[in-house]
């Protein structure tokens, strides 16, 4: 793994190499209104992410990890803070330059897969490389997801598994800098899970696509680079495996 | 009891959710009902209307017209068994000078009893008083030739009674039964303005006619259960010698077979367009409640698991039906109330009828609720018998991907369309019934469109034909009493006249085996350059030299054809009867005529070169010094003018159906709009999720307009092609119901209708689309990476 460096957020850590960050965020809060209550969904948030590292975002629902991960996507903007893709100020971007954004620099897995039901498993990810600046053949990603004997599967004809690795070719046909996953394994059991998860190592070795999993599953983690754990919306630990664990060697 | 109270609380909440759609329904289902309603309402006011004016005014069931006959003879009519009332009457063709009117106005002059009213069609006073007895110069006139000429009471207009020039003062405004149409013979349609009805004191008009202790004029009503046909041929033999042209059946009477036709259609349109409107709305229904089912398939899931029994989810499903639909029913029986008393306002204009009764049809009502209630049933049904079959466990489980198949498309080529193209082809094949159905209620909606202005395109088109090919002159004069065809060249010496044809007309039946009709033989010179005899697609016949040509109804009538023999039997002057050979058919619009050559009526007929009237090609520049020396003519009837007849055929038109015209384009109007948002709006709630996660992928919003747009696209255009085509077919079927006697529509449907079809669903289709396109914008990005709730 060329980046794997120390993860620690900036401030902690001056020392980490500025030129291979693709994520800073600074101060991050995001205050909802939910009728006359107002939610602080995240509170002031520091943190870098280093091009081509696995980072698992571990935490139990409310802590912000979606909300984070909404905001690194381009879905969602912050009520304060700073936050940066390489060159891109994502908190003054306009809805226009959000989507271009997603359509060049991110992929998306979601976990309830949600593919286009009407089309077969290599247009679903045809689709995405039409509109793709510089894609790989829509073929070549499926392969690297272990589907290629199932191009022509229309999503109801695909196990859970099956669907959520068209997912992921899906999203990392366009060559992403980043690629983000919201509960990739949530809806699986663990087999199916274990199989997914190994496609999403895989590809994020062989593309060097920052990779982001938000999961409540701790068993996840030890496949990380580095692991960010969240509680009421802020950062309450960041921890650096030694070893990448392969997928296989996981149990949860 | 508080569960049943959250469940109609859910029911609020849903039918607040779906506000817009159930507004689409509900509109939907008002106009069906609105529809029906109207079209019964005013139908069942129409006729109660007629039958309480004919049997209160005595309108008369058999007529007869004869030349002169002692009074004595009335009471040989009376002892005809089967006759129960007669009453006679001297009737005389007047030419009127009406203040303010520069050409000549024709008139009917009536004899009114001097001791008693009338006891057969007797008058309605509308204002004023009746006639003194004995009095030449005092005249009632008819409410519909008053109002067109402005005329007041106490007021006098010139007059020609037999020859000599006389003042006429209006004493009286009066309406009969007899004249609910006024037109004159010849005529097509009411002018009131240069046709009236007038009535006159018995003994002044008997003194004027001499016709003193003689009438000329019969009418009769028939004893319960007594047979027309043999009353009419029993005073027939009786009246031959008095010069009778031949009695009649009410059924046969101008007025009242007009007035019968116009109610004949619309009975026609009551009764197909309401049923297109409840069928769309029974289909809207189905499908949205088709879709709700499907969202809320965990939710269902939830309360079978909290125990409600089927019936109580599924007579959940059928109250959100029901509540679509009764608000639309109970607005659609207000507004058809309210339009029927609208239609009933504009008949009772129209028709002059003493009193216009509004009844409300009760039955139709009735009807109108229950096909309202078996459209929601039905609609609701296909939806709670998903729910039941939904068990707890399935239905609490997320609902795996819609199926799809590369079926036929794809070997038919599919390869080459593009991705988004794909989605949407597949989509619309997935569910074949639906889109059939989608296409089918734009379709419908087009037709209707395409329908409201039928009559519009087929009235303009017999207008059309019968102003600008069939006649060609621009007066016509009809002479009180026939003279020589040499009357052209005294015609032709009057002021502005270029050119004088003249015609002649006969009284005749026409006998085929134990068919018989009553028509006017209608003789025209060889070759006739201002009358020509014109068919459907304006294919001009010429008049055979031998033989008659018939009106293809008229042949219908007779059941003959080209080849056959009839009898011809005169009721005019020798009364001779002889046979003739129908040398041909031609398929006019209007009337049902019998054509012959000139010097062919005269050998049948067996006397001279005689005219009842002329054709006259005049002068633009000269036409009034022309109209002016016409009135002063004793030997001149009537005057008619081809501009004014066109006039008033265009403002009848206008006044007829104008306001039914703009309610079925503004239903159809709402059909469009509800149906095309309705099926948009279905398939944003479907896809919602599938879209929302394209944008995530960084689909710009444009690109996912087009993947869900286009499927409405090609429904909007499937739907306007086929509702082009079935507008041609409703508009065919309408053209074959309306066959009458007197007119029968036309095929056609102009540019106009189509762009107007056309343009007004297009439109409603873009509307949708742009409500759709606002909706867009506001997909929630972040809830689908959340699995669903």
């Amino acid at each position: 793994m060329a980046n794997a460096t120390t993860g620690a957020p900036v401030v902690q850590n001056p020392t980490a190499r500025e030129e291979a960050v693709v994520f800073s965020a600074r101060g991050l809060s995001k205050v909802y209104r939910m009728g006359e209550v107002e939610v602080h969904a995240l509170r002031g948030v520091d943190l870098q992410l280093f091009r081509g590292e696995l980072v698992v975002f571990l935490g139990p629902s409310g802590s912000g990890k979606s909300t984070l991960l909404n905001i690194l996507g381009g879905l969602d903007v912050p009520s304060s803070g700073e936050v940066r893709f390489l060159d891109h100020d994502l908190l003054s971007a306009n809805e226009k330059e959000l989507t271009r954004y997603r359509r060049e620099h991110v992929g998306f897995v979601f976990q309830s897969y949600n593919l286009i039901p009407s089309l077969t498993a290599l247009e679903n990810v045809a689709l995405v490389t039409e509109i793709a600046t510089r894609p790989m053949a829509p073929i070549e990603a499926l392969r690297m997801v272990g589907l290629a004997d199932r191009l022509h599967h229309f999503p109801a004809q695909l196990s859970g598994g099956e669907q959520q690795r068209v997912a992921i070719a899906r999203a990392v046909a366009k060559r992403p800098d980043a690629l983000l996953c919201d509960e990739p394994t949530g809806a699986l059991d663990f087999e199916t899970g274990i199989i997914v998860l190994k496609a999403l190592d895989f590809v994020n070795r062989e593309l060097g696509a920052t990779t982001a999993i938000i999961t409540h599953n701790a068993g996840i983690a030890a496949m990380a680079d580095r692991v960010i754990r969240l509680r009421s919306g802020a950062i309450v630990e960041i921890t650096r495996n030694a070893r990448r664990a392969a997928p296989e060697e996981i149990v949860w | 009891m508080s569960a049943r109270r959250m469940l109609d609380r859910k029911l609020l909440r849903d039918l607040w959710h779906l506000r817009g759609q159930w507004v689409g329904i509900a509109a939907v289902t008002a106009c069906g009902v609105a529809v029906l309603v109207t079209t019964r309402t005013s139908y069942s006011s129409l006729l109660a209307s007629r039958a309480a004016y004919y049997a209160e005014y005595r309108f008369a069931e058999v007529f007869l017209t004869l030349v002169r006959a002692p009074e004595g003879v009335a009471e040989k009519i009376r002892a005809v068994s089967g006759v129960a009332e007669v009453e006679t009457r001297i009737v005389a063709p007047v030419m009127l000078d009406v203040p303010g009117l520069s050409d000549p106005a024709s008139g009917r002059l009536i004899s009114v009893p001097d001791q008693q009213r009338p006891s057969l069609n007797d008058l309605h006073l509308r204002r004023g008083r009746w006639v003194t007895p004995g009095r030449p110069d005092e005249i009632i006139v008819s409410e519909a030739f008053a109002i067109a000429n402005r005329l007041e009471l106490g007021q006098t207009i010139g007059a020609i009674l037999n020859g000599r020039r006389q003042a006429l003062r209006v004493v009286g405004i009066a309406i009969s039964p007899e004249y609910v149409y006024e037109i004159h013979e010849g005529g097509l349609f009411p002018d009131n303005r240069r046709f009236g009805v007038l009535w006159m004191s018995r003994r002044a008009l008997a003194s004027a006619y001499d016709m003193v202790g003689a009438f000329n004029d019969l009418s009769l009503t028939l004893a319960s259960g007594a047979s027309p046909t043999e009353v009419i041929a029993a005073i027939d033999l009786e009246t031959r010698r008095y010069g009778g042209l031949g009695a009649y059946a009410r059924s046969d009477q101008m007025s009242a077979r007009f007035l019968n036709d116009e109610i004949g259609q619309n009975r026609v349109s009551g009764t197909v367009i309401p049923a297109v409107f409840l069928a769309a709305a029974a289909f809207l229904l189905n499908v949205v409640l088709g879709r709700l089912v499907t969202t809320e398939r965990e939710q269902i899931g939830t309360l079978k698991a909290f125990g409600f029994s089927h019936r109580t989810v599924s007579g959940h499903y059928l109250k959100l039906a029901l509540a679509a639909i009764t608000p639309g029913a109970l607005v659609g029986i207000g507004a058809g109330l309210w339009l029927a008393a609208q239609v009933n306002a504009r008949y009772a204009e129209f028709y002059r009828f003493p009193t216009f009764l509004f009844r409300v049809d009760g039955g139709a009502m009735a009807l109108a609720l229950l096909v309202t209630l078996v459209a929601a049933l039905g609609g609701a049904a296909g939806a709670v018998r998903r729910v039941l079959r939904l068990q707890a466990a399935t239905a609490m489980r997320a609902e795996a991907p819609p199926r799809f198949h590369a079926g036929i498309l794809e070997r038919l080529g599919l390869a080459r369309l593009s991705l988004a193209g794909r989605m949407v082809a597949r989509s619309l094949v997935r569910r074949p019934a639906r889109a059939l159905l989608s296409v089918l209620g734009v379709a419908l909606a087009a037709s209707i469109l395409i329908l409201g202005r039928y009559f519009i395109d087929a009235m303009q088109l017999m207008a059309d034909i019968q102003f600008r090919h069939v006649q060609r002159e621009d007066l016509t004069v009809v002479f009180t009493r026939p003279k020589t065809v040499d009357v052209r060249f005294e015609l032709e010496r009057l002021p502005g006249v270029e050119v004088a044809e003249p015609f002649r007309l006969v009284a005749a039946r026409l006998v085929a085996g134990h068919r018989a009709r009553r028509v006017a033989l209608t003789g025209l010179a060889n070759g006739s350059g201002l009358r020509r005899v014109v068919g459907r697609n304006l294919r001009s016949v010429e008049i055979p030299r031998e033989g008659l040509l018939l009106t293809d109804k008229l042949a219908e009538v007779l059941a003959v054809g080209a080849g056959d023999t009839v009898m011809v039997e005169s009721l005019e002057g020798r009364r001779r009867s002889a046979p003739a050979v129908v040398a041909g058919t031609v398929d006019e619009l209007l009337g049902m005529s019998a054509y012959l050559d000139a010097g062919s009526l005269r050998r049948l007929l067996e006397d001279g070169p005689l005219a009842t009237g002329a054709y006259l090609k005049v002068d633009p520049a000269e036409i009034s010094v022309l109209h002016a020396r016409l009135k002063l003519l004793p030997g001149v009837a009537a005057v008619s003018s081809r501009a004014t007849a066109a006039a008033s055929f265009d403002a009848t038109l206008a006044k007829s159906l104008g306001l039914i015209t703009g309610i079925l384009i503004g239903f159809a109007g709402t059909l469009a709009v509800a149906m095309t948002y309705n099926t948009a709006r279905i398939a944003l709630a479907e896809r919602g999720r599938e879209l929302a996660s394209l944008r995530v992928l960084g689909f710009s919003k444009k690109e996912v307009a087009v993947m869900l747009l286009g499927e409405q696209g090609v429904i909007a255009a499937a739907g306007i092609v086929s509702g082009l085509a079935l507008g041609y077919w409703f508009c065919a079927l309408l053209a074959g119901l309306y066959q009458w006697e007197l007119f029968r529509l036309p095929f056609i449907v102009s540019l106009g209708t189509l762009s107007f079809a056309v343009s007004v669903v297009l439109g409603a289709a873009a509307a949708s689309g742009l409500v759709i396109w606002h909706r867009l914008g506001r997909l929630d990005l972040v809830s689908v990476l959340k699995s669903r709730e």
